[in-house]
């Protein structure tokens, strides 16, 4: 394939892979943003989404489309709802102390991983894709199913910004982001944002799973790439920052895109994870991150 | 104080009584002659299965294999009179739970001897600990491995052939009726390195060159990139995938593609074991090639053998589970445990193995073996065993999808796969 081809499809790979890290990443940085919580267990919540994906498909019964829509409005619901009683039930009654709810999330990441493991099984199983459309370019073919991927998740991030800078809850959102005790003082009752917003966090991981199961399969062990990746980016962006998120989703999702296709997979991975350790030496709050 | 224990029959029971009682039942049974209580026990054989893991798939029907040949085994009259039991242990296809598994499955099981794992990483791994404890590790792994000298002397591969052997036998054919620029994608690790490794001699000594390798690694999850790398002079895609997203490589590969125009497939069918060849966006497959160890697909021409085999695993014409026909078996590689375990019994009565004491004349037995008869213990076809090399060698199959169905078109004979030995394991001390 000559470069010019070759460069296009590397960038329209890196688009999928940027537009569902992005969804993923936004969740774990809102989560620390307002929460000051490093949600290890973020990719299970992931992988359950793709999980719950799969169940609805397979025991609805319907067109694809429609499993698909249905998975689309019932995965997030389900995890968000796993991840409300995750934080009544642990993370508020260790009073969100960092170091402790670290831990907490490291052992929801194995309660989360073997649950799966025991109910849903060892294997990889696929779910169709809403509809079946392969674009034929005329180098080479591409699944229409990965346009939609690219756009939807387009509109759920602007939904998240609009969500967070229109909206009321945004806003109460944000005085709690900037000042836990004032905003009590306030009367925004902290507790119930809290758990809203690990709830969201979580629900968004849960979207971009349902968006990417189709292209990708659910598996129970299928958590831990978007975990690294989402930290990944978060760390670059900035804890916390949305703006910061979605810049440093596209950095990581376009390069992997192409470096990946003209080098190794491996070497993008490597880059990745320099461009983390030089961004913590050099800059410490991320690029967008304000200063703790 | 003294407890007492009230039976119906208003018998007085205190525990000096009761402890006496035991203490001498120990007594008695410690003074049996041993070889009464060696015969009555039964074989007790330790099964290292991948329940989870990336190798999950496969593990599950490992695991009926055993249990349906163990079947058999059993109803035949067990192994050299005695009955046959099978403990199954997990090792989640990771090489260090799998030496863990090799220890336990010893220490704690006490079983005679271990045999089942396919990963290579797996058996790489756990290896060296069955060399250590002096057990008998019988794999069914396909890679180079044992037949390479990177193994031991309590390592062996009786019930498949090896990858370097296989893909010897591949080449010929590959090179005459599809064509001599071969891109190849494989996993990148053990086994697809021995793809890598033997299939370019191979396939140069018949004239055709590699002009592509693409590795891949086994737990990727998106493979479109890595096919803008194939060149676009390559006359022949070579691959071979493993692990949870097979489905998934074979479907982009497909959909790279598309309609436009495209290189011969050929594939080892390992990029689509346990996965249902009707799947949505698999119908680009039709008319390529795949290796198959045995064909999934009921073939016109099945033998008794075979077709007995089949119903005792419970697979269906299609290659599916008879309960559930969504269920699809790694059928091209699963025979190995059943020949496997058939080995063992043949192992275990030409060397008159009693106890755990026996386990080299087990070994040495297995070793001064030279060929499997086809047969219902062997249902892939007949082998010839190397005690050398401790690796057995048979015949291959090549299936083209027809109707998206596999059917053979081309089988190797065992001398196409045949090559000098690399290692003499009976020159090493146990």
């Amino acid at each position: 394939m000559s470069f010019g081809p070759f460069l296009l499809l590397a960038l329209m790979e890196g688009m999928v892979m940027a537009a569902v890290l992005a969804l993923t990443a936004v969740g774990l940085s809102l989560v620390f943003g307002t929460m000051r919580v490093v949600n290890v267990a973020h990719g299970e919540f992931f992988m359950l989404g793709a999980v719950i994906a799969w169940f609805v498909a397979d025991h609805l019964g319907g067109a694809a489309w429609m499993n698909f829509a249905v998975a689309l409005v019932v995965a997030p619901l389900v995890v968000a709802a796993i991840a409300v009683l995750a934080d009544r039930l642990v993370l508020r009654r260790l009073n969100y102390e960092p170091e402790a709810t670290i831990v907490a999330t490291i052992g929801l990441l194995y309660i989360l991983q073997q649950a799966a493991l025991s109910l849903f099984g060892p294997d990889a199983r696929p779910v169709p894709a809403p509809f079946e459309l392969r674009l034929q370019l005329p180098w080479f073919g591409w699944s229409g199913y990965k346009v939609f991927v690219i756009l939807a998740a387009g509109a759920i991030l602007l939904a998240v910004w609009f969500l967070m800078t229109r909206t009321r809850a945004g806003l109460i959102m944000r005085a709690t982001q900037i000042d836990r005790d004032t905003a009590r003082a306030f009367g925004i009752d902290t507790d119930k944002v809290y758990a809203l917003v690990f709830g969201l966090g979580a629900g968004l991981a849960a979207l971009g799973a349902v968006l990417v199961v189709p292209i990708q399969q659910a598996h129970y062990l299928m958590g831990g790439d978007p975990l690294l990746l989402s930290f990944i980016v978060v760390i670059i962006g900035g804890l916390g920052s949305i703006r910061g998120t979605l810049v440093a989703a596209l950095v990581i999702g376009l390069s992997d895109g192409v470096i990946a296709m003209f080098y190794t997979a491996t070497l993008a991975k490597i880059l990745a994870t320099l461009l983390v350790a030089l961004v913590l030496v050099f800059r410490p709050q991320g690029l967008f991150g304000a200063k703790a | 104080m003294t407890r007492t224990i009230t039976t119906p029959d208003q018998t007085v029971l205190t525990r000096r009584k009761v402890v006496k009682g035991i203490g001498a039942g120990l007594i008695a049974s410690a003074a049996m002659p041993g070889y009464v209580q060696a015969q009555a026990a039964p074989l007790k054989l330790g099964f290292q299965v991948h329940r989870t893991g990336i190798g999950a798939s496969y593990g599950r029907w490992y695991e009926r294999v055993a249990n349906s040949a163990l079947k058999v085994v059993n109803e035949g009259g067990g192994i050299a009179g005695r009955a046959v039991e099978i403990v199954f242990e997990d090792d989640g296809t990771d090489p260090k739970r799998g030496a863990e598994v090799v220890e336990k499955l010893v220490s704690q099981h006490k079983v005679d001897l271990i045999f089942g794992p396919l990963f290579s990483h797996v058996v790489i791994g756990s290896a060296p600990r069955a060399g250590e404890l002096k057990v008998p590790y019988l794999v069914c792994s396909e890679g180079n491995h044992v037949a390479s000298g990177l193994t031991n002397r309590w390592t062996l591969q009786p019930g498949i052939t090896d990858v370097r052997s296989q893909v010897q036998a591949m080449a010929p054919w590959v090179a005459q009726n599809l064509g001599k620029k071969i891109t190849m994608i494989y996993p990148d690790y053990a086994f697809g390195h021995d793809h890598r490794d033997s299939f370019e001699p191979a396939i140069k000594a018949q004239g055709g060159e590699v002009i592509a390798k693409i590795g891949i690694p086994a737990t990727e999850t998106s493979f479109t990139r890595y096919f803008a790398q194939i060149p676009r002079e390559t006359e022949v895609i070579y691959h071979v995938m493993i692990g949870p997203s097979v489905l998934t490589f074979v479907k982009e590969l497909g959909e790279f593609y598309g309609t436009g125009a495209r290189p011969e497939i050929f594939g080892f069918i390992d990029s689509l074991e346990g996965v249902d060849m009707t799947a949505p966006g698999l119908g680009f497959l039709e008319g390529t090639h795949f290796w198959e160890g045995q064909c999934r697909y009921k073939q016109a021409d099945a033998t008794d053998a075979e077709t007995f085999y089949r119903a005792a695993v419970g697979v269906d014409d299609n290659g599916a589970s008879l309960a559930d026909p969504k269920d699809v078996s790694t059928y091209a590689h699963m025979f190995s445990v059943w020949e496997t375990l058939f080995v063992i019994k043949a192992g275990i009565e030409a060397s008159g193995y009693q106890t755990t004491a026996d386990r080299q004349k087990f070994v040495e037995a297995i070793e001064a073996m030279t060929a499997f008869d086809f047969g219902r213990e062997h249902p892939q076809g007949e082998k010839i065993f190397n005690g050398k090399t401790h690796q057995a060698f048979g015949i291959q199959n090549i299936s083209k999808v027809t109707d998206g169905k596999l059917i053979r078109v081309h089988r190797t004979t065992i001398g196409d796969g045949l090559y000098p030995d690399q290692v003499d394991y009976t020159t090493q001390s146990f």
